[in-house]
């Protein structure tokens, strides 16, 4: 009987086609809806991410992400430093500037400057030039979403000249760094060039970046450098999901993509509940049929059973296929940088799928089940 | 002339496929309930065509519907083979259903998506065989009913007449001992509804099986072994021959 009920499904191509568009038109929604929020509200931990070899980072108490800091004296770096199980600790500046680019155009950066000594709080890897191009003067380096927005696709920056806060900045690497969630260009330079680039004020170290002896872990001197300074130390992990939480409290982005992704689950179930009802009312004189011919309610539930599993999988795969086509179109575009499918986002789509085909199956399968067969007799 | 219908039928025999006593079944209209059958006695004979005829609304589409078990009745029992089938849990009917009767609807109810031969092929499929085994099993019946060329077309593809030889293979295809056939010529025109009386009174007639046929259609009376008229829920003629004035 279930080869008939796929047969019956399939036979009738335009409801067919109408249920897999609507699950896999939700699933396309929830999926890639939940995608790119994961994925943005990840990049608010982005700063951590390209400081990969701070364990801990300490602030000031009133700082809660690496883009929303109080600047520090500068007698905090010493500080840190006299702490037991501090290997080493290096300062860190992040601080917003204007540039005025060779065609006269303004555009905000992020200055972030890294230890003159050890270049500790530069992304990992450049996509062009080398790291120790930033010993030469003027240099800064910036981050490969950065030069996308500000120079095009494609463009050779390489000693290219910027007007910096006023002063000669000179870009000389391109960094492979994760994309701020603000989708500000960021220009890497030392420490100590950083301070002249940025306005200057009595304070501005933004943060201490730790290294942890070996034996310790990053809590326990996190706890330590709390309780010895009376300055805020967080692990990375801690850190990345501050940057993260920020995001999520301060912003509408949560209520927009929810209601994007409850849209796309009532989608769901209007155009699947409505074309299964349709396709339900149109085989209502057969289902009828079968029970009068001996075909119990059990085997009329399992037969729609299958037809809404076999268009739940189908729809489903579809769905996800075109997130992840989705994604791989748009690798190319800095703002997709990075982006990638957590395991959980799939799992979700499909309990959201299963329980679109619950209902709509129930609401089906009432009329079914409530058909008399006699009924085939008026 | 009219004759009472109440035949003083002895116990369920052999050669009796349905008894049915006392049978009466209301209708909830509004707040009122209607009477569609006022306490109907008749029995079913193996190896007769018994046409159940009358007006619109007189009842016999309610009538056979509880004698083949998929319409309880209000009161009154019906025994098929000896099987009281309201005493039997829902899913013994339904089986009983499957194993011993086979229905040949006005508007055929075939399945649009599958050929002729799974659509004759359904009883046998609920029943558990497997598909290419009971459609060529489906395809000899087809073969009788000389449509076994038209095997591996859909509904849509065939004329009335060819969906209705399907719908009579699907109806034998599983051997029930009682075939319940509803108006089975009223979609047909006179030639095409004459050809599938004759053929479905040569193979739906057979010694120990009954075969009950829902009519209103005169033309096709004179084939009738016994006919039962029933006039406002009562059985008013119970005969071989129409009687006068119908």
């Amino acid at each position: 009987m279930l080869w008939i009920a796929i047969r019956m499904l399939t036979g009738d191509a335009q409801k067919f086609y109408g249920l897999l568009f609507g699950i896999a038109f939700s699933t396309l929604l929830i999926t890639q809806q939940l995608t790119i929020f994961v994925n943005l509200i990840e990049r608010g931990a982005s700063g951590v991410y390209n400081a990969p070899e701070a364990e801990i980072w300490v602030m000031d108490p009133v700082s809660r992400t690496t883009d929303v800091s109080y600047a520090m004296p500068s007698t905090a770096l010493d500080e840190v430093r006299s702490v037991p199980g501090v290997e080493w600790a290096v300062p860190h500046l992040r601080s917003a500037a204007s540039v005025r680019t060779k065609e006269g155009d303004l555009e905000q950066v992020a200055i972030i400057g890294v230890d003159d000594a050890t270049l500790i709080g530069l992304p990992q890897n450049l996509v062009e030039g080398s790291k120790q191009a930033l010993q030469q003067p003027d240099t800064v380096i910036i981050d490969d979403g950065g030069l996308f927005n500000m120079f095009g696709p494609g463009a050779d920056v390489m000693g290219e000249r910027l007007e910096l806060n006023d002063q000669r900045a000179v870009i000389r690497g391109v960094a492979d760094s994760i994309p701020a969630f603000t989708s500000t260009a960021v220009l890497y330079t030392k420490y100590s060039r950083a301070l002249n680039f940025v306005p200057g004020t009595r304070n501005r170290l933004s943060f201490v970046l730790v290294g942890v002896s070996d034996g310790l872990t990053a809590g326990e001197v996190a706890a330590r450098i709390e309780e010895q300074t009376g300055l805020k130390a967080e692990t990375r992990d801690e850190f990345a999901e501050a940057g993260v939480n920020f995001i999520i409290e301060n912003t509408g982005i949560p209520t927009n993509f929810g209601i994007t992704v409850i849209l796309g689950f009532v989608v769901g179930v209007a155009i699947v509940g409505l074309t299964f009802s349709l396709f339900i009312r149109d085989n209502i004189r057969q289902f009828g049929a079968l029970k009068a011919i001996g075909v119990t309610n059990m085997k009329i539930v399992r037969m729609v059973a299958v037809q809404a599993g076999m268009v739940g999988a189908i729809g489903y795969a579809l769905g996800v296929m075109g997130t992840a086509i989705f994604l791989w179109s748009f690798s190319g575009n800095p703002f997709f940088k990075g982006f990638y499918i957590p395991w959980q986002i799939p799992l979700i789509s499909m309990g959201a799928v299963i329980l679109i085909l619950a209902i709509t199956g129930w609401l089906a399968l009432r009329s079914v089940l409530s058909t008399e067969p006699a009924s085939v007799f008026r | 002339m009219t004759v009472p219908a109440s035949p003083t039928p002895s116990e369920t025999s052999a050669e009796t496929a349905i008894c049915a006593r006392g049978i009466v079944r209301d209708f909830q209209a509004g707040q009122s309930t209607i009477r569609v059958l006022h306490g109907i006695d008749t029995d079913i004979r193996s190896g007769e065509m018994t046409f159940v005829v009358g007006e619109s609304g007189s009842g016999k589409t309610t009538l056979i519907s509880i004698m083949c078990g998929i319409l309880w009745p209000t009161e009154g029992e019906v025994k098929v083979f000896g099987t009281d089938i309201y005493k039997l849990s829902d899913t013994e009917l339904v089986n009983f259903r499957l194993e011993n009767i086979g229905f040949i609807f006005q508007q055929y109810n075939l399945i649009p998506s599958i050929d002729a031969a799974a659509n004759a092929a359904v009883p046998l499929i609920a029943k558990g065989m497997e598909i290419e085994e009971a459609r060529e099993k489906a395809k000899e019946l087809l073969d009788k009913l000389n449509i076994g060329d038209q095997a591996e077309k859909l509904p849509n593809q065939l004329s009335g007449g060819q969906q209705q030889r399907v719908a009579i293979a699907r109806a034998l295809v599983h051997e029930p001992r009682l075939v319940v056939c509803d108006e089975p010529t009223a979609a047909l025109d006179a030639s095409s509804g004459r050809r599938v009386m004759d053929l479905l009174r040569e193979v739906a007639v057979a010694k120990d099986r009954a075969c009950i046929i829902v009519t209103h259609d005169n033309r096709i009376f004179d084939l009738a072994d016994r006919i039962l008229v029933l006039e406002d829920g009562v059985v008013t003629h119970d005969g071989t021959e129409m009687p006068d004035g119908h």
